[in-house]
């Protein structure tokens, strides 16, 4: 596996490529599978971090872990929660932030705050060609030229390799809590999920657990103003409801957050995003062995028997759908991405050729 | 500032193209004479102007889909409208273009609450559409401060910001899905009201592209429930390297401001003047805005007043109620009209990471008496966006070029502080000649071959955003292949 340390090592690598790059942060998450591994994990280190200016640069193989503490030391945290694909894929290694960007990895809290690209501010990456280009900077109003950092957020690795990112954080909060309401059945939980992010008490979560039969709302801030806020909440959703305190409210969104039910569970996983208020009825064209839904109605995950085809069972909605987890096989017949319309196609196969013109990046993982 | 030359093959063929253009427009959405079109010779940067060709008034997707087929089998440049409310000469035509204006396309399409969407035509003026959904206490959040005038189209080009940007984002974090029209009258749907819309995010590159990859003609956007409440509370200081600490403390202690607004001495004393807002006479005056319920409201203000003392204050001013809150808010808001009174100005908004304003300022101050130009400094201070102000006489000969010149050199001070030419306004014609002090060669050219997937061509406004050297070869080239 080529392992380069600096950003002129990664350029180097990648120019002197012979055949497909399969590239890897920390390898927890799917990627590219074909050709030689080519990790980023050894451009590791913080560069910069500026608390009061909400900002940070790293390079992009560090751990995601060594970013949190960084963080987490200053009270601040990435408001857009990124998943830990370990559990659910049954993967081994190091996560690194340049994945997290790479793949767009967001969980509970995008529903609110934004999802991982909303807080990239800056990249520096490889091309095909091996040229180190850096698109945006470190400050979060940037209208200069092209936007690049987006269009390289959730490229997972297939238009250039990233080597350092800039991106925003945010303060931790106080303190959280956790709504939990009786729902029965998705329709009811996704009215109730859909009233919560409709009302002025900024929620920051809101999923559905069939298997815990109930509507999830989470509320973070200061104490007074959390306790108010779900007072409120449950007085406007009939005011049934249960709350979850605090580290037991973190614990509950770190399961959803990392879809623990379906972590040692056999069959294939899939992640759909879709309008929220279709997903009772798009749920129930799954017939999935389980279901998790966040994002108010926004995301559903399901858990289908293997080797299952989900998107012809959903049939036409407003989304699209992910495989996630399953066999080389399934993932080569039914491929791990939505396919999208052919002016779309057209469109990124004509990024994809200049931005990687001997198409070495991941191939075929996008189309 | 230089623009392309216009080009004698494609003028001679104007009527041709009118004809052409004719039969897929009603004559009153076809505008050809000089009398005319010279009502779209500039945008807001009017120092610069030029009458197009034509103009275009269409009033459906379909007639905008025929209109760039046309002028795409025409060779014929086309640059397209939103409101003409830039800044930076975004919709600049060339006596050679077709001006492609989506103003008459500005209805509602649909609203959904449940979803927290509104779908709207591009040409609804952006403070309509909060306007659409103000009955039922939502808002759509990115709000330009020519938000009564500019055109989502534009704020979609320009991916605009505004006040509440701090907490909401800008226009790429509130846009869900567009429909957009290829030069070649290709017309592309782009996400919709799911989140996180499929395969590479073409929505991201597409917002800020400043009307060069497409002619966006509807747009699904987030709306937002309104908070319950917002007060601001105002603040004086002795030095902007102290305001800056402040300003540092408010977010280490975890307090997220929906606005944070600062004015220097000269902006705060041209402001007074205008105003009378009652504004003290201090070297740093910052505004602080934050939202919640009235108990939620009162513990943030507590915090930022706790934090305000330990920097020693001149002046800490509170509102008991929004009549007291507008009247902090007034003289900030009439801050820009306060210099036009006095003289005509120039607005940059160059950006800097926040922790670099005090030295920033003081290199303008040296500056501003190197050019013998004044200056005022407005600066959105949870964000790091500058809006530098020059006075200069456009009646004086050499001044607006001296402007100029003290307005380049404060944009690059901004990119050796670790900041950009632009955090708002965009690049338009203002910033071409600066793009490579921002960025290298290399990096330009992966943006230009973005644009040679979406306009192999180079018709869709194709003088804007890059040095005309850089992209001589690919306009060019396109001409040729008429």
């Amino acid at each position: 596996m080529l392992k380069p340390v600096t950003e002129q090592e990664l350029g180097e690598a990648v120019r002197q490529a012979k055949e497909p790059l399969a590239i890897r942060g920390g390898g927890t998450r799917l990627t590219g599978q074909a050709g030689a591994a080519l990790s980023v994990a050894g451009l590791s280190g913080i560069t910069l971090y500026e608390p009061g200016a909400l900002t940070m640069v790293a390079q992009a193989g560090t751990p995601l872990a060594e970013v949190e503490a960084a963080l987490a030391a200053e009270n601040q945290r990435l408001a857009f929660e990124p998943m830990d694909h370990r559990g659910v894929l049954g993967t081994e290694g190091t996560p690194t932030i340049g994945g997290v960007f790479a793949a767009n990895v967001s969980g509970p809290r995008r529903v609110q705050a934004g999802a991982a690209r909303d807080f990239l501010l800056g990249v520096r990456y490889i091309d095909g060609m091996g040229q180190a280009i850096k698109n945006g900077g470190r400050v979060m109003k940037n209208v200069t030229g092209y936007d690049l950092v987006k269009l390289m957020a959730g490229s997972w690795g297939t238009l250039g390799v990233l080597s350092e990112v800039s991106f925003k954080v945010l303060p931790r909060p106080e303190t959280e809590a956790t709504l939990r309401i009786e729902a029965d059945g998705a329709g009811a939980a996704v009215r109730a999920l859909s009233a919560a992010l409709g009302s002025p008490f900024e929620v920051s979560g809101a999923a559905y657990d069939p298997a815990q039969g109930a509507a999830l709302l989470r509320i973070e801030g200061f104490g007074a103003s959390v306790a108010y806020r779900a007072d409120r909440l449950s007085a406007l959703l009939g005011g049934e409801a249960e709350i979850v305190e605090a580290d037991a409210s973190a614990a509950l969104w770190a399961a959803l957050r990392d879809v623990a039910p379906f972590q040692d569970a056999p069959g294939d996983v899939w992640r759909i995003s879709c309008k929220p208020s279709e997903a009772p009825d798009l749920a129930a064209r799954l017939q999935a062995e389980a279901l998790l839904i966040d994002w108010g109605g926004g995301l559903i995950w399901a858990l289908l028997p293997e080797g299952a085809d989900l998107r012809a069972r959903a049939g036409r909605y407003d989304g699209h759908a992910t495989l996630v987890r399953a066999t080389p096989e399934t993932r080569a017949r039914l491929g791990m991405f939505q396919p999208q319309p052919a002016p779309l196609e057209a469109l990124a196969q004509g990024l994809r050729a200049k931005f990687d013109p001997r198409g070495i990046f991941n191939p075929g993982l996008m189309g | 500032m230089q623009m392309p030359q216009p080009d004698a093959g494609v003028l001679a063929r104007k009527d041709r193209l009118v004809a052409r253009l004719a039969q897929v427009l009603p004559s009153d959405a076809l505008i050809h004479d000089p009398a005319e079109t010279r009502a779209y010779e500039c945008d807001a940067l009017t120092a610069y102007r030029c009458a197009p060709m034509l103009a275009v008034l269409p009033s459906t997707t379909a007639e905008v889909s025929d209109v760039l087929r046309i002028c795409h089998e025409e060779g014929v440049p086309v640059v397209p409208r939103g409101s003409g409310t830039s800044l930076a000469g975004g919709a600049l035509p060339t006596a050679d273009s077709v001006i492609l204006g989506v103003a008459r396309m500005n209805q509602v399409l649909e609203t959904d609450y449940d979803n927290r969407i509104i779908r709207v035509q591009t040409g609804r003026t952006n403070l309509s559409v909060t306007g659409a959904v103000e009955e039922e206490d939502f808002f759509y959040a990115p709000d330009p401060s020519s938000q009564l005038a500019c055109a989502i189209a534009g704020n979609i080009g320009m991916n605009s910001g505004g006040a509440h940007c701090l907490k909401y984002g800008v226009t790429t974090n509130n846009l869900m899905g567009v429909t957009m029209v290829l030069m070649d009258g290709t017309v592309v749907e782009i996400g919709g009201a799911h989140l996180d819309a499929g395969g590479l995010d073409l929505l991201g590159v597409i917002c800020g592209s400043e009307g060069q990859l497409g002619v966006v003609t509807e747009a699904t956007l987030r709306i937002l429930r309104k908070p319950e409440g917002a007060l601001p509370v105002l603040m004086g200081f002795d030095s902007s390297e102290v305001a800056g600490a402040c300003v540092s403390d408010i977010i280490k202690a975890g307090v997220l401001p929906v606005a944070i607004e600062f004015m220097d001495r000269p902006c705060i004393r041209a402001t007074e003047a205008f105003a009378h807002a009652g504004y003290p006479d201090c070297e740093a005056l910052l505004i602080i805005e934050v939202e919640g319920s009235e108990a939620e409201i009162d513990h943030q203000l507590t915090l930022i007043k706790e934090i305000a003392a330990r920097h020693n204050p001149v002046e800490l001013r509170e509102a008991a109620d929004a009549d007291e809150a507008g009247r902090i808010w007034l003289g900030r808001k009439s801050a820009f009209g306060a210099m036009g009174q006095i003289n005509d100005y120039m607005c940059l908004d160059g950006t800097i990471p926040v922790s670099s304003l005090p030295m920033v300022l003081r290199r303008i101050g040296e500056l501003s008496k190197e050019f013998g130009l004044d200056v005022a400094n407005v600066f959105h201070a949870g964000d790091g966006n500058m809006h530098p102000l020059i006075l200069f006489d456009a009646n004086k000969p050499g001044d607006l070029e001296t402007c100029e010149a003290f307005g380049a050199e404060i944009l690059k001070l901004c990119v050796e502080a670790g900041g950009c030419l632009t955090g708002e306004h965009g690049v338009g014609v203002e910033k071409r000649d600066l793009m490579l002090h921002q960025y290298d060669p290399v990096d330009l050219e992966a943006q230009l071959t973005v644009k040679d997937v979406f306009d192999p061509a180079w018709l869709l406004n194709p003088a804007k955003v890059f040095p005309l050297q850089v992209t001589e070869a690919r306009r060019t080239r396109a001409l040729a292949a008429e």
